[in-house]
């Protein structure tokens, strides 16, 4: 039973392989892009003339922001574009499933594991783009010189676990209901699949909210340090 | 017994010991979870977006554990790389 869509290769030369992943995830940024696009082509700021699609658009864009915002309270606008794509991206591949012979991609660790390095790269860069290489550094050897490895160890365990945690879930769930429908066919697998859509959604939200944690520990920490420094300085 | 037939029988034994035993951990720290959160809400319903919030991260945490011992679970039976390497050695 193959495990992940990387093994269904449809098109091969050289060392070139079109597989199933890359099949499905440009799919699926053809999808996002050209409904986007389609939306996007006549906005309307009356109240009058708004079209439905442009009221959905605005709705997730709206509260995408607002959950920002509960994390990260400062500059909700500069993260809105990174983690609404990471979420969109996660979400309408997870919704998809009900679409027969939709693989997602991110049943496979080739996926999850580009979105998880995205996510490490975005950290450094938010953080540097935020403090300055200098003082962005400077925290890794804080409180003492002796804290570095154990700093590094931690981003390299959380990216492998973001990476890890999406696509063990996703890939479980599509996993579970070919083996249920070998075992209690019709019925069980159905009530799973249902039940699946719910665990990549959720998914969805955590890994947006996950990274969203991570950039907003990186721009903020030492702000807060030196502002509670500036306080006791004033005691 | 020759090798293949260790390797399986210890595969299977190894997946499922795997998945039993690691899912126990996660299961009472994400029951624990639960409970303090909803203990919470109970007090503070006020608060119900923000702890509702963190303790899906939480969970989410938590729950990692037990899906590394799923991957670790599948890959020892589906894509095991032991029983590949010795069926392809003797031929098969």
């Amino acid at each position: 039973m193959p495990i992940t869509p990387d093994s269904t290769i449809y098109w091969k030369h050289g060392f070139v392989h079109l597989n199933a992943t890359i099949l499905y995830t440009w799919i699926l940024m053809t999808l996002l892009t050209v409904v986007s696009w389609l939306v996007t082509r006549h906005l309307d700021s009356s109240d009058l003339h708004r079209s439905r699609w442009q009221n959905v658009l605005e709705g997730i864009v709206v509260t995408i922001r607002g959950q920002i915002r509960e994390i990260c309270p400062e500059a909700a606008d500069t993260y809105l574009p990174f983690i609404g794509t990471i979420f969109l991206l996660i979400a309408v591949s997870s919704l998809l499933e009900l679409v027969p012979g939709w693989h997602a991609p991110t049943a496979s660790l080739s996926t999850t594991a580009a979105l998880a390095i995205c996510v490490a790269v975005a950290v450094h860069v938010f953080g540097i783009l935020r403090q300055g290489v200098a003082e962005y550094l400077r925290h890794y050897v804080r409180p003492t010189f002796l804290m570095l490895p154990f700093h590094l160890l931690s981003e390299t365990s959380r990216t492998l676990a973001l990476a890890l945690r999406l696509f063990g879930n996703i890939m479980s769930e599509s996993l579970l209901v070919g083996v249920l429908l070998a075992i209690a066919p019709l019925f069980f697998p159905l009530v799973m699949q249902a039940f699946g859509l719910l665990t990549g959604l959720i998914q969805a939200y955590i890994f947006a909210v996950l990274s969203m944690v991570y950039i907003a520990a990186a721009v903020q920490s030492q702000s807060e340090q030196k502002s509670e420094q500036k306080g006791r300085a004033h005691e | 017994m020759n090798n293949v037939s260790i390797i399986g029988m210890t595969s299977i034994i190894a997946a499922t010991l795997c998945m039993v035993i690691g899912s126990i951990a996660p299961a009472i720290g994400e029951a624990r979870a639960i409970v303090q959160a909803l203990g919470s809400i109970a007090q503070q319903p006020d608060e119900a977006g923000s702890l509702s919030r963190t303790l899906f991260i939480g969970l989410a945490m938590i729950e990692s554990i037990a899906i590394y011992c799923l991957v670790i679970s599948i890959i020892l039976i589906f894509t095991n790389p032991f029983w590949t390497f010795v069926t392809s050695k003797s031929g098969g």
